[in-house]
């Protein structure tokens, strides 16, 4: 393989890798304000399932992309508001709300599908999010392939983790949010409103999660197809506990795992002997080794998935 | 099981049935004639029963793997990747050993597929014991593990020669699970179901260390101090909270499908959380509740065949039976609240009549 060859394998897989990342980073990056309050959401699969459709859906029937994604939303902090009902107010476990979530979002998806656009049939075109042309950038050898010929979302995805690491780390509003995860009722006692964090929280996650979703039916690809999340929602989860519960982490977590799957498709692509299987393996494995101390300690907010009862 | 405890799961079922009924009229079918043809298609048939029972299988084994962690204060996530590498076990012993007579063929297979998913669960108790890691968290991410693994198994070390398909090579008559009524799907894996459930109520409220581990589940603090090892209790219950997962995985192959293949479990694990979760983790519960959700798989074909409703609407009302069971502390409190109002009423006639 020549020189240029290389290079522009090489740039092509870190544009596939970016792309494959960026609905795991999106839902990881909103799980780390909900598992930073204390809410265990395993549902966040099925909201980025729901995200997927409802981005689709809406698109088909607005006829734009951004007015779609202003849906998508919407929908997310609903589906947020419902499960922090649920599992603070309600009290419910937190887990098996999550499964139930997951459940809803096949049910619910595969059968709009079907209503909205039939059986067996190709799927509708719709305004989806394509690449930008930056002038300049995008033309650039090697890194232009590799970091600028992404959609707009993407790089507001990525706009996103210093933003929200900020908010976490720096602001009073992410102390406050810290305190409910780790002592609720020491925050309580301090004046913060535990219930109120923990919706605000819920939701801005199921947000995230669900734009999450939107990006792999309107960026990555341009239709939804039933139970297309397959999964991302477990390593986006898997790449919160991975990246340690911090936004540039979990930045770190889903490029890594998206890079797995990256090589995985290579592999079956290219008919090679290694087996993809085992790559798309890894990020659960590294995730177990990191939750048992091999890859640096991984330790969460202390006060996880318990409902807080005011006394 | 005492009266006011049934009482919330029953509303739950006819509250999400009800649920169900207005997103199929939404959708412009016609739900009436959905739910009959959906109890038509599960019981109105001796092939509608026996598939019915022969769905529930699976599901009876995930829901008492997930009632009994639960039972000592585990969750156990676990029963799908539990069920795969039973599957895994049952099969390599089912297929890859030399010819020996049925008994002994059925009873080495079983109790591999036991074993496969009982040391997968014994990894996230050791996990949690060793490192502290929680079981939700581990039992999740085995699952995958777990699952890639078997497609990589089935694409590989044991695809079916050429290797045109990825699956195992087809398991020997002498290994398949007998029918229990011929010419039905109904096999021997729903008569190791029940014997199960009688295991598991046996053991909870008939031995020492069933004693103990209700004992943890309620309050652990008391456990330790009445000089239970809790640690130890761990690996048992995950162990045999695997192994109950990874009969699931094996019935289902051995009785029904007779070779490996990837994904070969549509979510009986996860479904087995909802099933015990309905069945309020008692063993006649958990098996009525995996004969509804079996009722709702083998009659939505039916359903779906009739009245054109998707089979996808089961989903929707699962999730929804299991929220509204979930969240039963909303009706307790709503309940509460009619008493209440119910007394102050009361207390109002009162004061108008003096």
């Amino acid at each position: 393989m020549s020189l240029s060859n290389l290079a522009s394998t090489l740039s092509s897989f870190i544009n596939t890798d970016i792309q494959t990342a960026m609905p795991i980073m999106l839902a990881a990056t909103g799980m780390v304000f909900s598992e930073r309050a204390g809410l265990v959401n395993i549902g966040i699969e099925g909201v980025m399932l729901m995200g997927a459709f409802t981005g689709v859906a809406a698109s088909f029937l607005l006829g734009s992309a951004w007015l779609s994604l202003l849906v998508v939303i919407i929908i997310g902090g609903i589906l947020g508001l419902f499960f922090t009902f649920l599992v603070e107010t309600a009290r419910a476990d937190q887990v098996v709300i999550g499964m139930a979530f997951n459940l809803l979002g096949l049910g619910l998806t595969t059968m709009l599908n079907r209503a909205l656009f039939g059986m067996n049939t190709a799927p509708p075109k719709i305004e989806s999010f394509t690449p930008l042309h930056i002038p300049v950038l995008s033309d650039l050898p090697f890194i232009g392939t590799a970091f600028f010929q992404h959609s707009s979302l993407t790089y507001i995805a990525f706009v996103l983790i210093p933003l929200v690491g900020f908010i976490v780390f720096k602001t009073n509003a992410g102390l406050n949010l810290r305190a409910v995860g780790e002592h609720p009722r020491a925050a309580d006692t301090v004046g913060i409103n535990v219930i109120k964090v923990r919706y605000i929280a819920g939701m801005v996650s199921c947000m995230f999660g669900a734009v999450g979703g939107a990006y792999l039916s309107m960026s990555q690809l341009n239709f939804f197809t039933e139970n297309m999340t397959a999964g991302r929602g477990f390593i986006a989860l898997a790449a919160v506990i991975f990246g340690k519960w911090s936004p540039w982490g979990v930045l770190g977590a889903a490029l890594l795992f998206g890079a797995g799957n990256a090589v995985s498709y290579l592999i079956q692509a290219s008919n090679s002997q290694i087996p993809g299987q085992l790559v798309l393996m890894v990020p659960y494995v590294l995730t177990l080794a990191a939750l048992a101390g091999f890859v640096g300690r991984a330790v969460g907010p202390a006060a996880s998935g318990k409902p807080y009862i005011k006394e | 099981m005492k009266f006011k405890n049934i009482v919330i799961p029953v509303v739950a079922i006819a509250v999400a049935l009800i649920f169900g009924a207005i997103i199929i009229a939404v959708m412009g079918l016609d739900p009436l004639l959905a739910y009959e043809s959906l109890v038509q298609g599960a019981f109105g048939s001796v092939y509608g029963v026996t598939t019915t029972l022969a769905k529930a299988t699976p599901l009876i084994f995930t829901g008492l793997s997930f009632a009994l962690a639960k039972k000592t204060g585990l969750l156990n996530i676990g029963a799908e990747g539990q069920l795969y590498m039973g599957g895994l076990c049952s099969v390599l012993v089912a297929a890859y050993l030399p010819p020996m007579p049925m008994i002994l063929h059925l009873s080495l297979e079983i109790l591999a597929g036991f074993t496969g998913g009982g040391l997968w669960g014994l990894l996230a108790g050791w996990l949690k014991v060793r490192f502290g890691s929680s079981e939700i968290i581990t039992t999740v991410m085995l699952n995958y593990t777990a699952m890639f693994f078997i497609a990589y198994m089935v694409n590989g070390p044991i695809i079916e020669p050429p290797g045109n398909l990825p699956q195992s090579k087809p398991i020997p008559p002498s290994a398949i699970f007998p029918s229990l009524i011929p010419n039905t799907q109904l096999h021997l894996g729903f008569a190791i179901a029940i014997l199960m459930a009688v295991f598991y109520y046996i053991f909870l409220w008939h031995t020492r260390k069933g004693y103990e581990a209700r004992v943890v589940g309620l309050n652990p603090e008391a456990a330790t101090y009445a000089g239970m090892n809790k640690n130890r209790l761990v690996f048992l219950i995950m162990f045999l909270a695997g192994g109950l997962g990874g009969l699931a995985g094996s019935s289902e192959i051995l009785g029904i499908q007779h070779r490996l293949f990837q994904a070969f479990s549509p979510g009986y694990g996860y479904d087995g959380i909802a099933v015990a979760l309905l069945g309020l983790n008692s063993p006649i519960g958990t098996v009525l509740a995996a004969i509804l959700f079996g009722a709702l798989r083998s009659g939505g074909d039916m359903m779906q065949m009739v009245a054109h409703v998707p089979l996808a609407i089961i989903y929707v009302i699962q999730a929804l039976v299991i929220m509204f069971v979930a969240a039963e502390y909303l009706f307790r409190r709503f309940g509460g609240f009619k008493q209440r109002a119910a007394k102050l009423l009361k207390g109002a006639g009162k004061h108008e009549s003096v």
